[in-house]
């Protein structure tokens, strides 16, 4: 019973923050998306070689760091609710799963959608891809498992072993294009001597990718709450069908 | 005009994957928000109930 107390104190806590940043999420979200994707539709430059089609790179690339790094996250929290069996981290990842899984989808389609005309093909099996790949069913594999048991709080359990252990796969997806030959391009952004393209493309990239942040910041503040009404709905009935019987 | 929506003849690759994130983010917003809402109602529901049960 102390335990189910010492957890309840901190969703509340949560709430009052979530009540304080989620406005602030909103707006940058509502700014900075299509003030990015706007300036990579219209004001940046096309590529010398591809053309137009580097224009997907403002969509395409921000969704894959989303991808892995809501992944990072659900992997985290799935481990301190393990650990240190703390509730709200576990709930926490089970509200950002679906989100990093949506991320996931679309650095795929676009992804293919860009490499029919720059590679010839909409899929390979290459490193890059494969892991990617993994990524989405690790996803929905957490997603899966997490809603297979009547005990809530058992499928939590089961989904967060998964979780942490499928962590291995960001390392292969970030190094895999190194690691291998791959057809998908090496990091050029993220790499150890700085970014490798314009400013005038590197701009709405960033822009687009902050407002992806701060868009899955809000979402997640959104669906922490709606898991905790769950939790919440469902707790009151089985009290009531405990004190009915 | 034309010009920008033919997207030097690569419309068919740009305006998919425009169209596709902003779709899967917009639904996912939109269902998110949509859950949020119905569990609130039942919430409210199921401790009206109670109350009056009592």
């Amino acid at each position: 019973m102390p335990l189910r107390l010492h957890s309840l104190a901190s969703p509340a806590r949560f709430d009052r923050f979530a009540r304080r940043i989620l406005p602030w999420t909103w707006v940058l979200a509502a700014l900075l998306i299509p003030c990015g994707l706007l300036w990579g539709l219209a004001f940046s430059p096309a590529d010398y070689q591809q053309g137009d089609t580097v224009r997907v790179m403002y969509v395409h690339v921000p969704s894959a760091w989303m991808a892995m790094a809501c992944y990072a996250l659900v992997a985290l929290l799935s481990a301190s609710f393990l650990v240190w069996k703390h509730q709200l981290a576990g709930i926490a990842a089970l509200a950002a799963a679906p989100v990093g899984a949506c991320f996931t989808a679309t650095a795929l389609v676009t992804g293919s959608l860009w490499g029919l005309p720059t590679w010839g093909t909409w899929w390979v099996w290459d490193a890059r891809l494969t892991s990617v790949l993994v990524l989405f069913f690790l996803y929905l594999g957490y997603i899966a498992l997490a809603g297979s048991f009547d005990d809530r709080s058992r499928g939590l359990r089961a989904a967060s072993i998964l979780a942490v252990v499928g962590v291995v796969n960001l390392p292969v997806i970030k190094f895999s294009v190194d690691w291998w030959n791959t057809l998908h391009q090496p990091a050029s952004v993220l790499r150890l001597d700085g970014p490798a393209i314009h400013a005038s493309m590197l701009w709405p990239l960033a822009i687009t990718a902050a407002g992806f942040a701060a868009f899955f910041a809000a979402l997640l503040v959104v669906r922490i709450r709606s898991e905790l009404l769950a939790w919440r709905i469902e707790a009151l009935m089985r009290r009531r069908s405990a004190g009915a019987a | 005009m034309a010009e920008f929506l033919d997207m030097g003849g690569d419309a068919a690759t740009v305006w998919p994957a425009y169209g596709v994130t902003i779709a899967v983010l917009t639904g996912l917003l939109v269902a998110s928000l949509r859950t949020y809402a119905r569990r609130r109602r039942d919430l409210e529901r199921l401790e009206r109930t109670g109350r009056d049960n009592r």
